[in-house]
């Protein structure tokens, strides 16, 4: 087993063992650790395939801002352990058999797909972030500026509804 | 064993160089609250620490000794895991921020090794020191949620509260420092700034991002939770804010993590805005390359002469001992121009550094708190602001000299 093979194990276990805990947990704030454990594991994976801006701007972005923000409404409500129920109907008829599907359909696509779609994460190759920067700004700059106009459209009507009361 | 040692010789080198970090690391620290105690005494017209060994020298090692050695409770109704885990991510994670700090420009040739000073040269290393920080904030705000007290939770959302508002001036701060580098790595950082040798301190990035300087220190100040920012351990509202409920080691364990956070702040502003290792005097007054020598030799007979005239028998024998060590380093830098020239980078790099600690100290020495309004919209409505203005002005001159 070369190295690059035995970190990736560890870093998918942890990713995995982070996921499962944060379902399992009772509350909210060890549920919210959980996540930062697997955005830190992807961060490692995304390491792995020598991809560095986007495994710093991973743990920036999502370990960083968004999970404090996370930790922050949950410390500021002050939410206790939460109350157990039984599965709802819904999840039972239709969603463990479409995570089921979800699980099979990605299985079969990485099962299926060939050597040219590996070669693509071959480990040791460096995505520079000046190639991501081109990417982005360049072949991508619609797309980019249309996600850009959608999160800011997210801001302001979350400012709307804050404003709502006066 | 030679032969395991030279096969072994990266990994062997490698661990050599993070445990003696590690060391100068934690002494430097305990001796950072010694020179910060002294130097604020000394503000207040008062003499600091003066007892435990000459002029106070021992009283970090007494410090480190009544943390390890006093009773170490748990408070009732903590959340056990995240009580512990909060102190342990603190320290873990301002440590390693100092590992991507490179500490000299040429690497040190010994026993036919090469050997580079810093640890981790990473492509991203601002990005990895930005990932590092952004994490940080976890350590404060799980202390002050476990400590199931009311004081340490009012402490703990206040800091978490305050690193998320100063983290984005944090980062907008250092795009245009990036700009002009065309680099996240912080060797590329300084580089850039040495492209003109004859100029010196002009050189260097303060002056075309004076603005960003500034932007980048107050919120730097802001995300190590010093004053005029320590909100969230105001003792005169929250008791010690977040670390109320710990006690002993755990407590130093906070303790620590502030002074190195205070550390590598002082490295990136060394390293981004004031050159680095680049000395401030035009690179043909070779003269200056004595400045190292100029000053530990005088240093070091006054110590001596202090020394002789100290009240206590151990301070008789201690501080001209010391001296003689400085005389001697002094005499041996003279005596080895190799060694010299080594030191150089090292030298003006340390010596930045320190000069950044002593203003953190002059500021708690001198400034007033925050009120918690007034650090909001500080936060938002000005440094932010100023900060992305530096960013469009920096990337505009960019281009019209590039198109010129």
């Amino acid at each position: 087993m070369t190295p690059q093979l035995a970190i990736f194990f560890v870093l998918a276990a942890l990713a995995v063992i982070g996921a499962l805990n944060l379902i399992l947990q009772k509350h909210p704030i060890h549920s919210a650790l959980s996540l930062i454990v697997v955005m830190i594991a992807l961060a490692g994976l995304y390491l792995l395939m020598g991809a560095e801006f986007v495994a710093a701007v991973q743990i920036i972005v999502y370990g960083g801002a968004i999970m404090v923000l996370f930790v922050f409404v949950i410390m500021l409500l002050n939410a206790g352990v939460e109350e157990k129920t039984n599965i709802s109907k819904l999840a039972g008829i239709a969603g463990v058999p479409l995570a089921v599907a979800l699980l099979g359909f990605i299985a079969a696509a990485i099962a299926r797909s060939n050597d040219a779609a590996q070669a693509g994460v071959e480990s040791g190759t460096l995505a520079s972030t000046k190639e991501i920067s081109t990417m982005l700004f360049k072949d991508f700059v619609y797309p980019f500026e249309l996600t850009s106009f959608l999160i800011l459209v997210a801001i302001l009507g979350a400012i709307v509804l804050a404003q709502r009361e006066n | 064993m030679i032969s395991f040692l030279t096969s072994n010789a990266y990994w062997i080198i490698w661990l050599v160089k993070i445990a003696l970090l590690l060391f100068i690391v934690l002494t430097v620290n305990a001796y950072l609250t010694w020179f910060e105690r002294k130097v604020v005494a000394h503000m207040q017209s008062r003499w600091g620490p003066h007892r435990v060994g000459p002029h106070g020298l021992l009283q970090p090692l007494a410090d480190g000794a009544k943390f390890l050695l006093k009773e170490d409770p748990t408070p009732a109704g903590v959340d056990k895991f995240t009580y512990f885990l909060a102190p342990l991510m603190a320290l873990a994670l301002a440590l390693t921020s100092i590992a991507i700090i490179p500490f000299g420009p040429e690497p040190l040739h010994i026993f036919g090794q090469t050997i580079t000073l810093g640890i981790a040269d990473l492509n991203i290393g601002i990005l990895a020191l930005f990932a590092i920080t952004a994490l940080s904030v976890y350590g404060v705000a799980l202390a002050g949620w476990s400590s199931n007290s009311k004081y340490p939770l009012l402490g703990g959302l206040r800091s978490s509260a305050q690193m998320i508002s100063y983290e984005l001036a944090l980062t907008m701060s250092v795009v245009g420092v990036l700009l002009m580098a065309g680099s996240f790595n912080l060797r590329d950082i300084i580089g850039a700034q040495s492209q003109h040798p004859e100029r010196g301190l002009l050189g260097w990035n303060l002056w075309p991002q004076i603005l960003g300087f500034i932007c980048f220190f107050v919120a730097a100040v802001a995300e190590t939770n010093r004053v005029p920012f320590d909100l969230p351990e105001a003792e005169s509202e929250l008791v010690a804010g977040f670390h109320t409920e710990y006690a002993s080691f755990k407590f130093a364990m906070f303790f620590i993590a502030e002074y190195t956070s205070m550390i590598t702040v002082s490295c990136l502003c060394t390293i981004m805005f004031f050159g680095g290792w680049l000395s401030p005097f035009p690179a043909s007054w070779t003269f200056t390359h004595y400045l190292p020598s100029a000053i530990l030799i005088p240093l070091g007979l006054w110590v001596i002469w202090d020394g002789l005239r100290y009240e206590t028998v151990f301070g008789k024998l201690v501080l001209p001992g010391i001296g003689t060590v400085m005389l001697a380093l002094g005499a041996a830098l003279i005596a080895f121009p190799a060694v010299n020239e080594f030191i150089q980078g090292p030298f003006w790099l340390l010596g930045k550094i320190l000069v950044f600690l002593f203003v953190y100290v002059w500021m708690r020495g001198t400034l007033p708190r925050f009120r918690y309004d007034q650090l909001m919209s500080f936060g938002w409505k000005l440094l932010l602001p100023v900060s992305i203005a530096n960013v469009i002005l920096t990337a505009f001159v960019l281009l019209w000299r590039g198109a010129q």
